[in-house]
């Protein structure tokens, strides 16, 4: 296999593993004011992506640094381009990480009040803003030879924001499905309503989505050309109804694993049809970014996928294992006192 | 001011911000792994204490430190893609690598250490903040070797348009970057050392646990003497390296405009850069720059009039800083003897100016690690990939000005008010000294139970 293909498979493997596991703390953060009732409640939210969350946002780095590595003139190009878009991504990825360590330090209702609002405003904005990120890579940006023609405002489209609320809904119920198996009692229930509840726009979204790809991307050429291909977007769409079939049967375990197979299957749904572009362009094919005209050269191609291949499985090892060290559910109990807790 | 000079203040105020927390970061983490250890070996609760109290001061910096990170490694992107497009193919891995091999595990474990007290073992506890350590430190190698092969491109030809990777070997034992590595990653623990000397010091002066303080005061100002030769040594090895390989650099930062052999060092100069010299050069100690230069006195020292002006890094604020960097070193290997010295014979209380010195020096290493970072940056300019890629042509097409100025405004806002926050924070407990209550902490772990 070409090693360029390899890098665009891990490409979106990182992104994948990213929307996956970010994808719960950053609907957890949404979750946060509204199923937080108690300053408790909001505290055991908190605690239950305290010891994940900064390593889950690593895959995000992890996944700009391959883009750079592997396809520098996309990493160039796509960052430059979507400048401030991004500055408001990092922007709200800042406030939310720094919200986690500065909210309990200070014993007064509106400081804590304070970094509540930042910490929904610091998730609601990057889910959206990854969302509509990808929707315009989807539908294909406004670029020719002369560089790019669009601006944050043409960003803005309605199918790309289609895709955000998409994300933002499937972050939702991802996050609600998270709390469902990390708290007991009230929290654990209203947890569990939340994801019913928001399982019924993100399905109609999700829908909707599909639809809009149809006409307004060519997503699907790919899937036309190969029919065997539909078996991932055919994923998708299982995983996604098997979340609410679990959650009908009283298994949050299970639901949440049809959720993350269902972030995992709309991303390869996505670049399934983006291939071989990564950045396909709306004005002249000929200007897309493609994972052959934008790779690094075949040797810096190799060093990366040796480390890659060494490195990755142990990351995914003392992650396991850090998980499988936190898996206990949080409870009100378990953090009153403890002034390691968040 | 047009986008190249906007994108070059961003990233200045960006990187700069970043490198608040990361020394601090790097030589607390060290101190704290100590601390717990010697709890472990001990079972004194004296270290348990140390352990969190300190450990509390590490995390909110620590916090900043992280999110602070991400806005660089997307910054070559959005400002500089034309640098990122040219250089990608040998600059992106040492950063990719980093994330990879480093940084997983430092965010990883760094949750296994905060909420890991009643989890995991006592030594699995420790061991985790051995290897926030450790990654830290990991992570430091790769960005330097990155920020090195900018100082001193090797490993790489020039084809395809574009800079690509011949030799990986070359990339990561680039000497450039190692001895940066060696100097750069051990003045952080300076930070770390003077950061615990100075708040000890406090609580000293205030009488306020003092037995704990003073076991602080004594473990950071060894830490600190151990530091500070090691960073003296790479610093000597660096100063010998630049001559070698950025004359320009060397030149600025001593502001030698004449080339010459046997080149004396004058303690006192006052550059005159319009006209080409110096106004003032006295005391000078002969041969001695053309010693610290090449390690024998008749060396030859090129001056920057043998250098095109258009190659010509800006010479004030390279000479300055790092003068002033230098005797800030000194400063800091005196003073960190001293306290080592009045430590061991335990008469730190009977010198208060000590230690109200000591309080007021923790801004220094901060203000010294940032000075290294200038003359390494602005003394390598206009290059911004040394002598290949020019700072004026890497800067991002698709950016226009009105879009940096905003982007700089914000990083200014938003940082300035994050900074005002954590020196709020750290100063608070600071202040407040060590939690007397363990009774969180001892109850038996899961696992031992």
């Amino acid at each position: 296999m070409e090693l360029q293909i390899t890098w665009f498979v891990l490409w979106s493997v990182l992104w994948g593993v990213y929307f996956m596991l970010d994808g719960f703390v950053l609907g957890t953060g949404m979750l946060h004011p509204f199923l937080g009732r108690s300053e408790t409640d909001k505290r055991v939210i908190i605690n239950t992506v305290g010891p994940v969350w900064d390593g889950n946002e690593v895959w995000l780095i992890t996944a700009g640094g391959a883009t750079f590595a592997a396809f520098p003139t996309t990493y160039a190009l796509m960052f430059s381009y979507l400048y401030t878009a991004l500055l408001l991504l990092l922007f709200a990825l800042i406030v939310r990480g720094v919200s986690f360590e500065f909210r309990g330090k200070v014993e007064s209702a509106g400081w804590r009040r304070g970094w509540d609002t930042a910490i929904f405003v610091g998730s609601l904005v990057p889910a959206l803003l990854f969302g509509v990120t990808f929707g315009n890579i989807f539908r294909g940006l406004p670029m020719d030879e002369s560089g790019y023609q669009g601006s944050f405002l043409s960003l803005l489209n309605p199918y790309a924001l289609l895709t955000g609320l998409l994300f933002v809904l499937l972050f939702l119920m991802h996050g609600a499905l998270y709390l469902s198996v990390k708290t007991r009692d009230e929290l654990e229930r209203l947890a569990v309503v939340s994801a019913q509840r928001i399982w019924i726009p993100a399905t109609a979204v999700a829908v909707l989505f599909l639809g809009a790809t149809w006409f307004d991307t060519r997503l699907f050429d790919n899937y036309i050309t190969h029919p065997l291909l539909f078996v991932v977007p055919a994923l998708a769409v299982v995983a996604l109804l098997s979340v609410r079939f679990f959650l009908g049967a009283r298994k949050p375990l299970s639901a949440f694993t049809a959720s993350c197979v269902t972030i995992l299957a709309v991303v390869a749904t996505g670049v399934t049809g983006l291939y071989p572009n990564l950045i396909p362009s709306r004005l002249d094919p000929a200007a897309s970014l493609t994972i052959f005209n934008s790779s690094s050269s075949p040797y810096t191609l190799m060093i990366m996928t040796v480390v890659a291949f060494i490195f990755v499985p142990i990351v995914i090892a003392y992650k396991i294992w850090v998980y499988r060290v936190f898996r206990a559910r949080v409870s009100g109990k378990d953090i009153e006192g403890d002034s390691h807790a968040y | 001011m047009d986008v190249v000079s906007l994108s070059r203040l961003q990233f200045a105020v960006t990187s700069m911000f970043h490198f608040i927390f990361v020394p601090l970061t790097l030589g607390l983490s060290v101190l704290v792994a100590y601390m717990e250890t010697r709890y472990v070996l001990t079972g004194n609760e004296l270290y348990l204490k140390m352990t969190k109290f300190w450990g509390k001061l590490f995390l909110i910096n620590f916090a900043l430190g992280v999110v602070t990170g991400i806005t660089l490694e997307f910054q070559f992107g959005m400002n500089w893609a034309e640098y990122s497009r040219y250089v990608g193919d040998i600059f992106g891995a040492p950063l990719a690598i980093e994330a990879t091999v480093a940084f997983f595990l430092e965010s990883v474990f760094i949750g296994v250490w905060i909420f890991g007290w009643n989890k995991v073992s006592k030594k699995v506890h420790a061991l985790s903040i051995w290897i926030v350590a450790f990654a830290t430190n990991l992570s430091g190698l790769w960005i330097l070797l990155a920020n090195g092969w900018m100082q001193h491109p090797v490993g790489y030809v020039l084809r395809n348009n574009r800079a690509e990777m011949v030799d990986f070997m070359a990339l990561i034992t680039n000497p450039y970057g190692l001895i940066k590595f060696g100097h750069q990653i051990v003045a952080g623990y300076t930070v770390g050392a003077f950061f615990v000397m100075g708040i000890s010091a406090y609580h000293l002066l205030k009488k306020s646990n003092t037995e704990f303080f003073r076991t602080s005061f004594k473990m950071a100002a060894f830490f600190g003497v151990g530091s500070m030769l090691i960073v003296l040594g790479f610093g000597d090895m660096h100063g010998v390296n630049i001559a070698k390989v950025q004359p320009a650099k060397f030149a600025a930062m001593e502001s030698v405009w004449e080339t010459q052999k046997n080149a004396g060092y004058p303690l006192l100069v006052v550059p005159n850069v319009t006209g080409e010299g110096n106004l003032i050069e006295a005391l000078t100690i002969p041969n001695m720059l053309s010693l610290l230069a090449f390690h024998t006195p008749d060396g030859e020292v090129k001056g920057l009039k043998d250098i095109p002006p258009d190659d010509r890094p800006p010479v004030l604020p390279v000479f300055l800083s790092f003068r002033l960097m230098v005797a800030l070193g000194g400063f800091f290997l005196l003073t960190a003897v001293l306290g080592a010295i009045l430590s061991v014979k335990g008469t730190l209380e009977a010198h208060p100016l000590f230690l109200k010195l000591m309080l007021f020096s923790i801004p220094l290493p901060y203000i010294a690690n940032q000075l290294g970072w200038i003359v390494a940056e602005m003394g390598r300019q206009p290059w911004i990939v040394y002598g290949v890629l020019r700072t004026s042509d890497a800067v991002s097409k698709a950016i226009t000005t009105p879009q940096v100025a905003f982007s700089l405004a914000g990083f200014t806002l938003l940082y300035g008010f994050l900074g005002a926050i954590d020196i709020y924070l750290l100063t608070t407990f600071a202040r407040k000294g060590p939690d007397d209550d363990l009774s969180t902490l001892l109850k038996p772990a899961k696992q031992e139970a």
